[in-house]
């Protein structure tokens, strides 16, 4: 088995170091020999280095940062890396364990719009503004899905329509109250003059859960991430009204909101932040280490696979952009009353 | 027709030697994997995932549906030998099994759920093969108002496990409803009973919760009763299932599946409420009720078939319309996505070859799985002769480590062993566990398809009767409440007892009938150790009184 060998040695991936030892066993038990990849950078691999996904396996965190981690241990950028899921309170819990984390500089949570909501929903002491940012990775635009067989064909029809009976206008996402398909459809009704308040918003528990809602005519709309129902757009099932991008997407036929004269441009994001109390030699190393990754051919390659938009940024640039994000959030959570 | 061609031909793909020899990899992994408690397939499919990504597309298939059908099987292991349940699909498998395994009859229990695996595993695949257009548009167009039909029948149901006691039984249920409302509301983000603490904000595991009911609560609970003297180890009885064994499972195993698979087809259906209504069904409809709650295989066989159909039955959503009604199918979904395969609705179109090369794989996995586990199944059996003390230590190191890697966190394992010291005391005092168990799975679920379906609607209860789901949910729920007291009262006149009356000795060779026909004792999960190697509280009642009801 020349090949699962060659898996055990650059990707010990494991969630517990319990089954970091069962996986270990069960693959020695395989013939497994150890061997060492040595494409390093100039400071050499991050060895052991940690990933916490705030979220279950599966969910957008999850797949961006096992995505992510993978094609760091390709190319050798880091080793031995370690990927745990630590779900909880839309990624505030995860948030809090970083923050324990100070001065450990082979330490990334995997994060994105949704953490930055759910620090406010939730009430905790963990602020996203109390980690080091090290790297903004993707972007997703927002989009508005409709069932094929819906009344609705443009933003006008569905717009005029929510305005008249707001209450009984049943608008669906996957994210509980703070998370991006929450916030979109509420500064979506903002921006069209609609109250946020009265929105009546039905949480839905990810993805899994919407779609069948959608497609089954139960709500009005949904709003998710563009690329989430892709395969459904593309077979007809579902219709996209708009996305929220500024600009046109390529996948999938459908205006912007802006070309549709409403005045909004809304995008879910995923980036990387590291533990408090880091050196600025030890930021810059998980930069450097991020940065390679992210000019591989691999890490394009990802990106294309999954329909995400390249948002690459860091050091200054990222953390300007964090305080923003939080800042616009908080606005939108205060209009509600969530915070 | 066209169908079974392109299966054939799918087989064909998969049956290489080096594919099989992936697919026991993944069988083996998956396995030893889906033993640990508290890791449950979601996270067996995502650790294991990196291990395919060195293959082609179809061995890696092969190997993925080796670890997804291993890991599902490897949870029931642990729930029948330790009664520590690997994932919330196997709480029930717990019941029963575990009481088989300490009368000696653990290499049954582990046997009934390999075959009831395989069976059910083999037929929701070929059912996968055949329906899965026709079931997902009736999948569709459940909307809340049926989900929470549904679940109001599963409540129904729970009256069946309410033990003898009613009222010890309700205290328990509302215990775990109590359980189920910890977190915050995902309507509002309203944080409930969560004292402040943000680590409980996605409430609390149901593994957790099952594991220290059961396991903790029970190892407190012999710990407690060591100074009565050392309980004898626990007897191995004959390794293989007996003619009558095999009567009584093969039902179970039809049913079961019959009750999994649409449930798993359906996006939110999951295992849980499956497996828990297979029990039921199972205990409804046997022979020897009273053995339920004493190690009946029936409560092994069925729930383990459902539980099997059910993980078939989400792949219906999944290939069909490249809908994760799971977190294991989500997993699965970033799978494919590593091979640029985007599973929806035009997946049988474009990757024919694919899908059914996964399929056969299915087969393929299934069968590895019960060729590996059935000779293996007396050998895990003869774990529990280990002596007692040594025994619960090890029970208990393996519920704390489950806890913690439910969620990675010490806090869990506060949690761990706050629930297993209720788990002692409902012991104590005879409260039932299993309705703990069934109010914290059913009632955050119930609740959000009700607040779901009255927010789509605006606040219009109408809208709950708005689906011919629902419909017949309430129908048959009528049905079920009016038509046996109709059955008992027609009975009485003719001089019978009610289905309830009567305890007889078991006709198993359990070994401690004496206990059961001296008193009333808790029909399920209450304070009886089935091996009678502790004292137990019993109320005793007259019979007469029960038959009022």
């Amino acid at each position: 088995m020349p090949i699962t060998a060659r898996t055990m040695r650059t990707r010990r991936t494991a969630g517990t170091v319990v089954l970091a030892g069962v996986v270990a066993l069960a693959l020695s038990a395989c013939g497994v020999t150890s061997a060492t990849n040595t494409e390093a950078t100039d400071n050499g691999p991050i060895d052991s280095l940690q990933v916490m996904i705030p979220n279950a396996p599966g969910s957008g965190y999850d797949v961006t940062g096992r995505a992510a981690v993978k094609v760091m241990d390709d190319l050798g950028l880091a080793t031995g890396t370690e990927v745990t899921n630590l779900a909880g309170a839309g990624g505030t819990v995860g948030l809090a364990r970083t923050l324990t984390e100070t001065g450990n500089a082979n330490f990334l949570l995997m994060m994105g719009l949704g953490v930055v909501g759910a620090a406010y929903t939730n009430e905790g002491d963990a602020k996203v503004a109390d980690a080091t940012p090290i790297a903004g990775l993707i972007e997703e635009a927002g989009a508005i899905f409709v069932a094929a067989d819906s009344p609705y064909r443009t933003m006008d029809d569905l717009v005029t329509a929510w305005k008249a009976d707001t209450a009984n206008f049943a608008v669906g996402g996957g994210s509980s109250p703070g998370g991006p398909d929450h916030l979109l459809p509420m500064q979506l009704a903002d921006a069209v003059g609609i109250d946020p308040t009265t929105v009546n918003y039905v949480a839905y528990d990810g993805g899994g859960e919407l779609l069948p809602a959608i497609l089954g005519g139960k709500l009005a709309f949904g709003a998710s991430g563009y690329g989430e129902f892709l395969e459904q757009v593309k077979s007809g099932d579902l219709r996209v009204l708009a996305v929220t991008s500024e600009e046109r997407v390529p996948v999938i036929d459908a205006p912007t909101l802006t070309e549709e004269n409403i005045d909004l441009v809304f995008t879910n994001w995923r980036g990387l932040l590291a533990a408090p109390g880091l050196t600025d030699a030890e930021i810059a190393r998980l930069v450097d280490a991020v940065t390679a990754m992210h000019g591989s051919p691999e890490w394009k390659q990802v990106l294309e696979d999954n329909s995400w938009t390249d948002a690459f940024i860091t050091g200054d640039d990222f953390s300007t952009f964090l305080s923003e994000q939080d800042a616009r959030v908080a606005d939108v959570l205060k209009t509600l009353g969530l915070v | 027709m066209e169908n079974l061609t392109l299966l054939i031909e799918g087989f064909s793909n998969a049956l290489t030697p080096q594919n099989l020899l992936f697919a026991l990899i993944g069988v083996l992994l998956g396995t030893a994997v889906g033993v640990l408690p508290g890791i449950g397939p979601a996270m067996t499919v995502a650790l294991l995932l990196p291990l395919t990504y060195a293959l082609d597309v179809t061995g890696s298939l092969i190997m993925f549906a080796g670890i997804y059908y291993g890991g599902m099987y490897g949870g029931s292991t642990t729930s029948i030998l330790l009664n520590t349940p690997g994932e919330s699909s196997s709480v029930v498998t717990a019941l029963e099994g575990n009481k088989m395994a300490k009368a000696g009859r653990g290499a049954q229990a582990l046997a009934t759920a390999a075959i009831g695996s395989f069976v059910a595993g083999t037929l929701a695949t070929g059912a996968l093969v055949l329906v899965a257009p026709f079931i997902v548009a009736i999948a569709i167009g459940l909307g809340a108002p049926s989900y929470f039909a549904l679940m109001v029948f599963a409540f129904v149901a729970v009256s069946a496990v309410l033990g003898s006691s009613r009222i010890r039984g309700l205290a328990s249920l509302f215990i775990g409803l109590t359980i189920g409302l910890v977190g915050q509301d995902l309507t509002t983000g309203q944080p409930r009973l969560m004292f402040g603490q943000p680590l409980l904000s996605g409430g609390i595991d149901v593994v957790v919760i099952a594991v220290a009911l059961f396991a903790v609560g029970e190892a407190l609970w012999i710990a407690a009763h060591l100074r009565h003297g050392v309980p004898p180890t626990i007897p191995v009885g004959v390794p293989w299932m007996g003619k009558e064994d095999w009567k009584r499972s093969w039902k179970p195993w039809l049913r079961g599946t019959v009750i999994g698979f649409p449930f798993g087809a359906i996006p939110a259906g999951g295992a849980e409420i499956p497996t828990f209504l297979s029990y039921v069904t199972e205990k409804r409809l046997s022979k020897h009720p009273e053995q339920f709650g004493h190690g009946a295989i029936e409560g092994v066989a069925g729930p383990e078939a459902a539980n099997n159909a059910s993980a078939a039955g989400t792949l219906v959503p999944l290939l069909t319309l490249g809908l994760p009604t799971t977190a294991t199918a989500a997993v699965m979904i970033a799978a494919f996505n590593q091979y640029n395969i985007h599973p929806g609705p035009l997946l049988f179109q474009t990757e024919p070859v694919l899908v059914w090369t996964l399929i056969a794989s299915l087969f393929i996995g299934n069968t590895l799985l019960l060729a590996l586990n059935l000779p293996l199944a007396p050998l895990w059996a003869k774990l529990l002769r280990i002596p007692r003390p040594y025994l619960y230590a090890g029970i208990l190191f393996f519920a704390t480590l489950g806890a913690y890697a439910a969620g990675m966190q010490t806090f869990n394992i506060g949690i761990l062993l706050v629930l297993g010291a209720l788990g002692y005391m409902a012991r104590r005092f005879g409260f039932p566990v299993l309705p703990i168990i069934v109010g914290a799975i059913l009632g955050p679920e119930m609740e959000r398809q009700l607040r779901r379906a009255l927010q789509i609607s605006a606040g219009d209860p109408a809208a709950l009767l708005s689906e011919p789901v629902a419909v017949v949910a309430y129908t048959v729920i009528v049905l079920f409440l009016v038509v046996p007291p109709v059955i008992k009262a027609v009975r009485r006149r003719f001089g019978r007892g009610g289905p309830t009356g009567g305890l007889q000795a078991g006709g198993d060779s359990d070994g401690y009938s004496e206990d059961t026909e001296s008193t009333v004792e808790f029909d399920a999960f209450g304070t009886q150790t089935s091996d009678g190697s502790a004292r137990v509280i019993r109320v005793v009642r007259p019979q007469t009184e029960r038959r009022g009801k």
